[in-house]
């Protein structure tokens, strides 16, 4: 098999935390604690967790908004960790970002075309006519019309405003995608025709995307691969509809149980898991699921588990870090 | 818009306060002035919720299900806010009639609130316990004393952990769930009939949302509560409603039991809704269902229904009328003119 378009091994990305008269580090928060993963050419890999799980600091570790302590990233064929400033926005072109909220990360005193033509100026392509087509061309591309272009980011709605976030992204054709919760703060209604989009530019262009998520029910329709996070370390990879309907590891267990599915039909009664996600900064010892998982023995509090192949051979792979078979 | 003024009530309202319906809704309508003019953020939205029962709002962003909330506590922004017509019955008494200071006497006695963020609901620089404490000695005539052990005792009863220390912690020392659980607790600190939960658990990681939906159900369950959930979440409504209201654009699209919505949805705002949710059990990277185009803004509103602009079977009538909801069967009721004809065709329009 040829190597995939993106892989990541060891990744670990901490942050300070500092206290006392003189600010001084206290303390490391482990945002992101060794974490390795793939994203194959073409392919989506959804990331999903709970809030300080550190999947947001791991998108942004792997664009290199953030600069991980140790661990590599490599992008088609390049250790993106070792690149200076300089080599990284030729990088850039091919590995694009998109945020939660479009109206944060979109600069509101630019319009829309001032937005959309700054990727091209930045990296130097064309003329100035021939940019003005390549942004006509997008807009076309993520659904918008002619007349948003002397508009601004604030006269958008929320989905508008992510469909001009995505154009931006895909302006330079990158490869690969990094998006951060791209629909989460958007309407049922309006999150549909933005998931549709993303599927549709994938299939046209080509894309990859590492899709970040709290929500299974989202990651799962548009990914092939799923990795589940806790605690800034990954504890389970398989394939999207495996994770759904073979979750092994209990924490991903838990979290499928506790989606209220839309049907009245199927009521759960809430099986709940106990306890709230620990601090990241003083995790617990051993397996850092251990103290809310219900299958937790003495081994769990003092061997951190690793993830370990389970699929049987010649199925697609399965990872989980959990010391049992469950 | 119909020509209501202040005070305006439709119905000769027969306030025999016997019935199985603790807050009965009746033709409410709710404008704010704005700088560019009056807009009826809830306009002319009707339910009841029984004793006992959970009854679900939900809609999107600006569909006015929480300004239906703020209309029944009275808790809409002032002077901007306005109440132009209905009526707003608790157990018969209709509490748009009653004073300000009478209004006090009901919030937090006898429906409590909880608000999706804990950490706004609460003050920041006053322990829990106290906060606790206050909501209790507002309404019950108690020793400082008393009240402290009535609050751990709540505390504990909303499952927070070594209640007597947690007492003394402020908002920012507990995590998400946590917070949320003690606005659970005040909301229920002095035995309230109602709840007016507006999302609840929206603002909540999903596992500690099932542990704060799976409180709410228990405790409605030991004190006989009733509870007016407001959420865009259909999952959440699925899972704990009896009833549910949806609203679009101000005003109601379809009502009924949560088991006819979901089965049997007949208007096409309802339809679109429900088909455009991913759901677990759907193959995988296929095209959602779409609602096209957007909600319109409450400043232009059509003249005929609200989702005719985005409704697949729109026709010439639906541009020029309002349509009244229309009964369908028992309770369920929908504002559609078509519903009959399009009860058999898929729900994205095509034949």
């Amino acid at each position: 098999m040829s190597s995939p378009l993106l892989e990541v091994n060891g990744l670990k990305t901490y942050f300070p935390v500092r206290g006392g008269v003189f600010m001084t580090a206290t303390a490391v928060c482990k945002a992101v604690d060794d974490v390795a993963l793939e994203v194959g050419a073409g392919e989506t890999l959804g990331l999903v967790g709970e809030s300080g799980c550190g999947k947001s600091t791991l998108g942004r570790s792997i664009v290199r908004l953030l600069r991980p302590q140790a661990g590599s990233v490599v992008f088609d064929g390049t250790d993106l960790v070792k690149l200076g400033r300089r080599e990284l926005k030729g990088v850039r072109r091919e590995l694009q970002m998109i945020f939660q909220d479009p109206a944060d990360s979109l600069n509101s005193r630019h319009s829309v075309a001032k937005i959309l033509e700054e990727p091209y100026v930045v990296h130097k392509v064309g003329t100035e006519k021939d940019r003005k087509e390549l942004v006509h061309a997008l807009l076309a591309k993520v659904g918008l019309p002619e007349t948003s272009l002397d508009r601004f980011p604030f006269e958008f709605s929320g989905g508008q405003r992510q469909r001009i976030g995505i154009a931006r992204a895909i302006a330079l054709d990158p490869k690969l995608v990094v998006c951060d919760e791209p629909v989460s703060a958007l309407d049922v209604s309006i999150q549909s025709q933005i998931l549709n989009l993303m599927l549709e530019l994938q299939k046209d262009l080509g894309l990859s995307y590492l899709f970040i998520s709290h929500d299974l029910a989202v990651v799962k329709h548009v990914s092939d691969r799923i990795a589940i996070m806790y605690l800034g370390k990954i504890v389970e990879t398989a394939g999207a509809d495996d994770v759904y309907e073979r979750p092994k590891h209990p924490y991903t267990q838990a979290l499928i149980a506790a989606i209220p599915a839309p049907d009245p039909t199927k009521r759960s009664g809430f099986q709940v898991l106990e306890g709230d996600v620990p601090s990241p900064i003083d995790p617990p010892t051993g397996c850092h699921f251990h103290p809310r998982c219900p299958h937790a023995e003495d081994r769990c509090r003092t061997e951190v588990p690793t993830l370990r192949e389970v699929a049987a051979p010649g199925e697609q792979a399965h990872t989980v870090a959990c010391h049992f078979d469950l | 818009m119909t020509s209501t003024g202040p005070g305006v009530s439709d119905a000769t309202a027969d306030r025999s306060a016997t019935s199985d319906d603790l807050l009965e809704v009746r033709n409410l309508v709710t404008a704010f002035d704005t700088d560019v003019g009056r807009v009826n953020a809830v306009d002319g939205v009707s339910f009841k919720v029984a004793r006992g029962k959970t009854v679900g709002l939900v809609g999107e962003s600006g569909c006015g299900k929480t300004v239906t909330a703020l209309s029944i506590t009275r808790l809409l922004p002032q002077p901007m806010g306005q109440i132009l017509g209905g009526e707003v019955l608790l157990d018969g008494e209709n509490l748009l009639d009653l004073s300000l200071e009478e209004m006090g006497k009901i919030r937090g006695a006898r429906i409590g609130m909880i608000f999706q963020e804990p950490m706004t609901a609460l003050n920041p620089v006053h322990p829990v316990g106290r906060q606790l404490s206050e909501a209790l000695l507002l309404h019950q005539d108690l020793t400082a004393q008393d009240a402290m052990r009535r609050s751990i005792e709540l505390l504990g009863q909303v499952g927070i952990p070594s209640p007597e220390i947690r007492y003394a912690e402020y908002p920012h020392q507990l995590s998400g769930g946590m917070r949320q659980r003690v606005v659970i607790a005040i909301a229920l600190a002095n035995s309230p009939a109602l709840i007016i939960a507006d999302e609840p658990t929206t603002a909540l990681d999903v596992t500690i949302q099932a542990q704060v939906l799976k409180l709410m159900s228990d405790l409605q369950e030991e004190m006989g509560l009733s509870i007016l959930l407001i959420t865009h979440d259909l999952g959440v409504i699925a899972q704990t409603c009896d009833d549910v209201v949806v609203m679009y654009a101000g005003r109601i699209a379809e009502t009924g039991s949560v088991e006819e919505i979901f089965a049997e949805p007949r208007h096409p705002y309802t339809r679109g809704l429900l088909e455009a949710i991913p759901r677990l059990e759907n193959p995988r990277k296929q095209p959602l269902h779409t609602i096209e185009g957007m909600v319109p803004g409450l400043l232009d509103l059509p003249s005929g229904c609200r989702f005719e602009n985005r409704c697949p079977h729109r026709e010439e009538r639906c541009a020029a009328e309002l349509p009244e909801l229309q009964v369908v069967e028992g309770d369920h009721q929908v504002s559609c003119f078509r519903w009959r004809e399009i009860a058999g065709t898929r729900r994205d329009g095509d034949a």
